[in-house]
């Protein structure tokens, strides 16, 4: 049987993990690598690496960590921020991600989609839905896709836009609710439903995460496949091991292996 | 003892090499793994591994645009039955022809055609992402030696939305469930072929890649 995903995210700038990561037995807490072996041996399902590094001198150093992560942790590796070229996705995937999200640019120029997959495969482009609920309260929900950050309104439906990318070639949508991100109370779960619904292919939840009963809602409600979360994985507050014994619990199939 | 992963331009070989790398590492045998091209050096090889992602017809392609190596995998994997590996589209190619997007010939080194995954359940995801357990035939094989499966056993990460239909039954030594049963690994003679990717599955992958380099068909 097929089990929900745990996916913990990674914020990396310049080479560098940006949000803490708190565990104990890190000799470097602020190296992706380091990090990344963690979650590898504490059971997580994948990993996700945001590059939010602003710089164009800085962006070469994603491949370094790429790389060395690939060397050392044998699950699915996704890598996110600033993709925007058939050219950043090849060396991506050259360093060893097993899987690229688009976001802006996908955007910006849906074609893009399309031009990669065709040039990939579906299965390794991910597409990363950024979203605000837009509706008011009280009126059928709408959702709208935002750029930059969640700064800039782009007018587009968020649920459209996910079929559109789907129809250009996405294997897998990543839908983060950029009014729910950092504040712990949950994922957008009418948001992530609304998608995950209405498209083929796999969902992640992302956005809001702050306890592990969310975790639950984002694949039971929110009908996603795979849950992603940062900072409570990041900063010690759940391990990976009891979000996924509380997934269990709650009856969602999970992975319990033991890793390596 | 040395093993060949074939480049042909089909996405991600590193991840292949560096699992295959850290078992050869563990192996007694210290195997020399290497990524390569050149059909010459594939023909020299002990072992040979076939990666591949992305559509069928793409990777059969680039396979075939390798000058000579369709040809040495044909007589090294046919005709001097060294052990082969497949992975992934790596596997698909084995089988007779492709039917994603258009048919395409593929090796036809198992009968069989690979086609779209149908789930009898419509709200099942396709592609098939993620970790799944596998249904191992009672005979086994020596390149599942010592690693659970079953329901209760070690789990495998899989993607992909097409299958590999065996013609034969006996050529399909694993499957999984997915509001179905569809083919997880085929094995004949000295050829072995994963849907899944064991250089992504941790415990299961490490562990099937090191019973291949001990692999004695």
């Amino acid at each position: 049987m097929l089990k929900a995903r745990v996916i913990p995210c990674l914020d990396v700038k310049d080479g560098r993990v940006v949000k803490g990561v708190n565990f104990v037995d890190l000799v470097d807490a602020g190296d992706p690598v380091e990090a990344a072996k963690a979650y590898d041996a504490a059971g997580a399902d994948e990993l996700c690496f945001l590059d939010i590094t602003a710089s164009h001198e800085g962006r070469d150093t994603i491949y370094d960590v790429v790389s060395r992560t690939a060397e050392a942790c044998f699950m699915p590796v996704t890598v996110g921020g600033g993709v925007r070229a058939v050219e950043d996705i090849r060396k991506l995937l050259i360093a060893g991600a097993d899987k690229v999200s688009i976001n802006t640019a996908a955007v910006k120029n849906p074609d893009f989609i399309r031009e990669a997959a065709e040039k990939f495969g579906s299965q390794c482009i991910v597409v990363s839905i950024d979203a605000k609920q837009v509706n008011a309260p009280g009126d059928p929900d709408k959702f709208e896709i935002f750029t930059h950050g969640g700064r800039t309104p782009t007018g587009i439906d968020a649920v459209e836009f996910a079929k559109k990318a789907v129809a250009l070639g996405a294997g897998e949508l990543l839908v983060t609710s950029m009014d729910r991100d950092g504040t712990k109370s949950g994922y957008n779960i009418a948001l992530t439903r609304a998608i995950a619904d209405a498209v083929p292919v796999p969902v992640i939840a992302s956005g809001g995460v702050g306890n592990l009963t969310h975790m639950v809602e984002g694949i039971r409600d929110g009908h996603a496949t795979a849950v992603l979360a940062a900072s409570i994985f990041h900063f010690g507050e759940y391990t990976i091991h009891e979000a996924k014994a509380h997934m269990q619990d709650a009856g969602i199939a999970m992975r319990m292996d033991d890793t390596i | 003892m040395s093993v060949a992963i074939v480049d042909y331009g089909a996405g991600n070989l590193h991840s292949a090499a560096k699992a295959f790398e850290r078992a050869a590492r563990d192996h007694a045998k210290t195997p020399d793994v290497f990524v390569t091209s050149d059909a010459d050096r594939v023909a020299k090889a002990d072992r040979i591994v076939l990666p591949g992602v992305g559509a069928y017809a793409d990777c059969k392609r680039g396979l075939a645009a390798v000058d000579g190596m369709i040809e040495v995998l044909n007589e090294q994997v046919g005709k001097n039955a060294k052990p082969f590996l497949g992975i992934c589209v790596g596997m698909q190619l084995m089988a007779s022809r492709g039917l994603e997007f258009e048919t395409i010939e593929g090796l036809d080194w198992i009968a069989g055609d690979v086609t779209a995954m149908v789930p009898s359940e419509p709200e099942l995801k396709i592609p098939h992402m993620g970790w799944n357990t596998i249904q191992v035939r009672d005979s086994g094989h020596a390149v599942l030696k010592g690693l659970a499966t079953g329901d209760d056993g070690l789990h495998a990460y899989f993607v992909h939305s097409y299958h590999f239909a065996t013609a034969r039954e006996q050529d399909r030594l694993a499957t999984f469930d997915y509001a179905g049963t569809f083919t997880a690994i085929v094995a004949k003679d000295n050829m072995i072929g994963t849907q899944f990717h064991p250089e992504k599955s941790q415990r299961l992958g490490l562990g099937l890649i090191s019973n291949f380099l001990d692999w004695a068909p």
